[in-house]
């Protein structure tokens, strides 16, 4: 009878992430020169997708109330291991695919294992294992270089059937062969259980773990798609340090942004996956507002904190003031 | 049920915390088809039977037998299995997770490994309507409920998982009368139907209507069973007391201070559903006790005095002048200068990684310090006294507060708090978890401190100690004052009655009046 409201109160950081992004973007669409077109959505496309699929590595963590702080270094490293395996044959280039993708799930399953079975906090753990997969990356591509299959990266960031972006059918694709169906298992439900209340969910005999570990790996998986496209888009490898930190430091922005809470427990990837494309639109903002691009990160600072201060009215109605702190 | 053969039982089960014995080979029998209440007062050992019972803690020795098999439960997961379901007091809900998802927790219906939604629906709504509560929508988030309705989630999530054995810890103790009235029938209708049921509550009027086997737990160990209604209240009460009585308390002021002005007054304090026209005084000299079960209003009521709760009704007063407290910062003021010692003083009281000598000084430091910066020489003497007064135990003062024993964290908590010479001191159950040595000295201090003119407020769930240190107590029960005792009139017999409302004529559940 009133399912649909509880829907919407459950999908309110979803849907208000969607709209600041459609605003955003019909704002910049509007006053491009070229206006809403085919070409300039392709170019938005590839340039948002890249944070959205590290957004959505680091929603799952998030979810599990941890955090990942290495997503945007498998992010570089398997971006620097696609710029050498993917290449040559549709065999050879099928292969070193699945290899790229097989080393982001490792390095996420990693990182789980530590969180979990090392019972070390999550942004100790993924600091170092970030370190590491950094220095990984590093060893691959000391300099910028490599290639790829570019029959295989043309198709993936042009546009199906003249106006799709190929990008951006790829995301909707893991969006529904990824997270939907780890979001309605029962690891997922384990890991949203465990995020939001670990010692309930234990009462409750909730496989914890393996959500929690699943969560992790996934989430390695998905930064590793992620650089699957970068290599897609720039045809080469580059371990960038400041590249792969700033992703990191975005998906967190993105995350927070797409209604996704930093306690856990709460929020979905696709609200991620909008919260990523509204952050990248600041900058395409600025660029059709003739501003600057220096003043880019001011701008985004300021938009993230507006979008946060939205969720902490809710601290207004608490009445023991204890609960401020839980 | 002479022939019965037990479904489950349980022998010689002993449990210990560190030095606290819990569980002193205990025995329980539970049968199908009945309802079995378990009686005693606070920290008889009841909730620690019902963790063992429910997988969550391993005792230390002892057996138990379901069908004539000896079994053990690993976790919580392996008891449920096993078709032993507890419905605990404090909450086992996912706050974030709707109420369907939260029913079907432990074993969601799924398709193509997936969680079938629709199946949980109806698993969610089939089982809110079991447990008479089908207004819940199954699609609420659980944060969003109230407390009362939330335990009726927790009631149909334990019947989801179609127990043998259903466990019910206080499981009332939030609900509304008529949700009560409704869980009730429910409760028989599954005693119908052949399961066993553990009823634990301390409301003798709810157990008299239910329970068709009583068993009553004291000092870890079960002291007797009896067929529900062939024992008086009066019995049961003479059952649950009979702790040896120890001598360690200071000797009592023969003079009661009854006419000295008030330092500390409540006027007709409500918050929520946990106060209710709370009117108390304090005065100098005094040490007032409050008593009553666990969870009745006392905690809220000193964290109400010392600032903490917000939309609080009615009136505090310092000296007789009405004062507003905004903030603990605020009630620390020397024109209030109160002081909490409280609860648990691993969160509250303590920051456990920081040395001993910051956490004796940090509730201090305004006074210790001149332009914010800290007067090093002040700060050591007044620590060397607090440490000399208290008698604290430690390896040094720059070591962490976490090493030490707990009785010794406790009074650091205390000396804290004396640093600052308060003229009002709130004590929430200071003495739980620390030996007797400890609570013996933190008994005298109490005494020393009132002799010296503070007023104290000192909630405690052990009697004992209630009788032993107070001049008066007040016992509450569903945040309300229920009877106040004098002097000679504190005894066990009479806090415990008072605590379970039995001389109060009408033993109502929470809510009665508003249902």
């Amino acid at each position: 009878m009133k399912d649909w409201r509880y829907w919407l109160a459950e999908q309110r950081g979803t849907l208000l992430a969607f709209a600041i992004f459609i605003v955003m973007f019909a704002i910049y669409t509007a006053n491009h020169p070229a206006g809403f077109t085919a070409n300039v959505v392709q170019t938005a496309s590839n340039k948002g997708v890249l944070l959205a699929f590290v957004a959505m590595a680091q929603t799952l963590v998030v979810i599990t109330a941890g955090i990942d702080l290495s997503v945007g270094m498998i992010f570089t490293l398997t971006n620097c291991l696609a710029s050498w395996l993917v290449i040559g044959t549709g065999l050879e280039t099928a292969l070193g695919v699945v290899a790229v993708l097989g080393t982001g799930l490792l390095c996420g399953a990693i990182n789980g294992a530590i969180v979990i079975y090392g019972r070390l906090q999550p942004i100790v753990a993924t600091i170092a294992t970030g370190a590491v997969y950094f220095g990984i990356a590093l060893l691959l591509r000391p300099f910028p270089g490599g290639s790829v299959n570019e029959d295989l990266a043309d198709a993936l960031t042009g546009r199906l059937f003249g106006v799709v972006p190929a990008s951006l059918a790829a995301l909707f694709a893991v969006v529904l062969i990824v997270w939907v169906p780890f979001s309605r298992s029962v690891l997922g439900r384990a890991a949203y259980a465990a995020g939001s209340s670990e010692t309930a969910a234990y009462m409750s005999g909730v496989p914890i773990r393996r959500g929690k570990f699943a969560a992790y790996a996934l989430a390695g998986l998905l930064a590793a798609i992620g650089g699957l496209f970068l290599t897609f888009f720039t045809y080469t490898g580059d371990a960038a340090y400041a590249s792969g930190n700033a992703y990191t430091l975005f998906s967190i922005a993105a995350v927070v942004l797409g209604g996704v809470s930093l306690f856990g427990g709460k929020g979905s990837a696709i609200g991620a996956i909008f919260g990523a494309l509204a952050f990248r639109t600041i900058g395409d903002l600025l660029f059709v507002f003739d501003f600057d691009p220096l003043w880019q990160p001011l701008f985004q600072g300021v938009i993230l904190l507006i979008a946060v201060s939205l969720g902490a009215f809710a601290l207004f109605r608490v009445r023991n003031r204890l609960e401020w702190f839980l | 049920m002479d022939g019965a053969v037990p479904l489950f039982r349980m022998e010689g089960i002993s449990k210990r915390y560190g030095g606290v014995r819990a569980l002193e080979k205990a025995e329980l029998s539970v049968t199908s088809g009945s309802i079995h209440a378990i009686l005693g007062e606070n920290g008889a050992g009841k909730s620690t039977l019902i963790k063992v019972m429910a997988g969550v803690v391993a005792p230390d020795e002892g057996a138990m037998t379901l069908d004539g098999r000896e079994v053990s439960f690993a976790s919580p997961a392996a008891a449920n299995q096993a078709g032993i379901v507890c419905i605990f007091q404090e909450l086992s809900l996912v706050p974030e997770l709707s109420v369907a998802d939260n029913i079907v927790i432990s074993d969601p219906p799924t398709r193509f490994g997936m969680i079938d939604r629709k199946a949980q629906r109806r698993i969610a709504e089939e089982a809110l309507a079991r447990a008479g509560a089908a207004d819940i929508h199954p699609l609420a988030l659980v944060k969003d409920l109230p407390l009362s309705r939330r335990q009726m989630v927790e009631i149909a999530k334990a019947l989801a998982r179609k127990p043998r054995i259903l466990i019910l810890d206080e499981a009332t103790s939030a609900l509304a009368a008529a949700d009560v009235a409704k869980i009730f029938a429910v409760l028989k209708r599954l005693r119908g139907e052949g399961l066993a049921l553990l009823y634990i509550s301390h409301r003798m009027n709810e157990i008299a209507e239910l329970a068709d086997q009583c068993t009553v737990f004291r000092n870890g160990r079960n002291v007797a069973s009896y067929v529900a209604g062939s024992k008086s209240d009066n019995e049961v009460v003479e059952l649950m007391i009979g702790r040896e009585y120890s001598h360690i308390f200071p000797p009592k002021p023969v003079r009661l201070p009854a006419t000295a002005a008030p330092v500390l007054e409540a006027r007709n304090l409500s918050w929520t559903d946990r106060l209710d026209n709370v009117s108390l005084t304090v005065a100098a000299g005094e040490v007032v006790g409050l008593g009553g079960l666990d969870g009745q209003g006392q905690r809220e009521l000193l964290l109400a005095f010392f600032g903490v709760l917000r939309g609080l009704s009615g009136e505090i007063l310092i000296d007789g002048k009405p004062v507003a407290i905004a903030s603990p910062a605020a009630a620390r003021d020397d024109r209030i200068g109160m002081a909490l010692i409280p609860e648990d003083r691993k969160t509250e009281g303590l920051m456990l990684p920081m040395t001993v000598r910051e956490n004796l000084s940090f509730a201090a430091l305004d006074r210790l310090s001149k332009g914010g910066i800290i007067d090093r020489a002040a700060e050591q003497r007044l620590i060397d006294d607090m440490v000399g007064l208290l008698a604290i135990k430690t390896a040094g003062l720059d070591i962490p507060v976490g090493a030490l024993s707990g009785g010794n964290q406790q009074k650091v908590v205390i000396a804290k708090w004396l640093m600052r010479q308060p003229r009002i001191i709130l004590l929430n159950d200071p003495t739980r978890g620390i030996d007797v040595g400890t609570k013996q000295e933190l008994y005298q201090l109490m005494r020393k401190l009132a002799d010296a003119g503070a007023a104290i407020l000192f909630y405690s769930t052990d009697y004992d100690e209630l009788i032993g240190c107070c001049d008066r107590v007040l016992v509450l029960y569903d945040g309300a004052v229920k009877r106040e005792l004098v002097g000679a009139e504190i005894t066990e017999r009479a806090l415990i009655a008072s605590a379970l409302n039995i001389h109060g004529g009408d033993a109502t559940p929470r809510h009665g009046a508003d249902a």
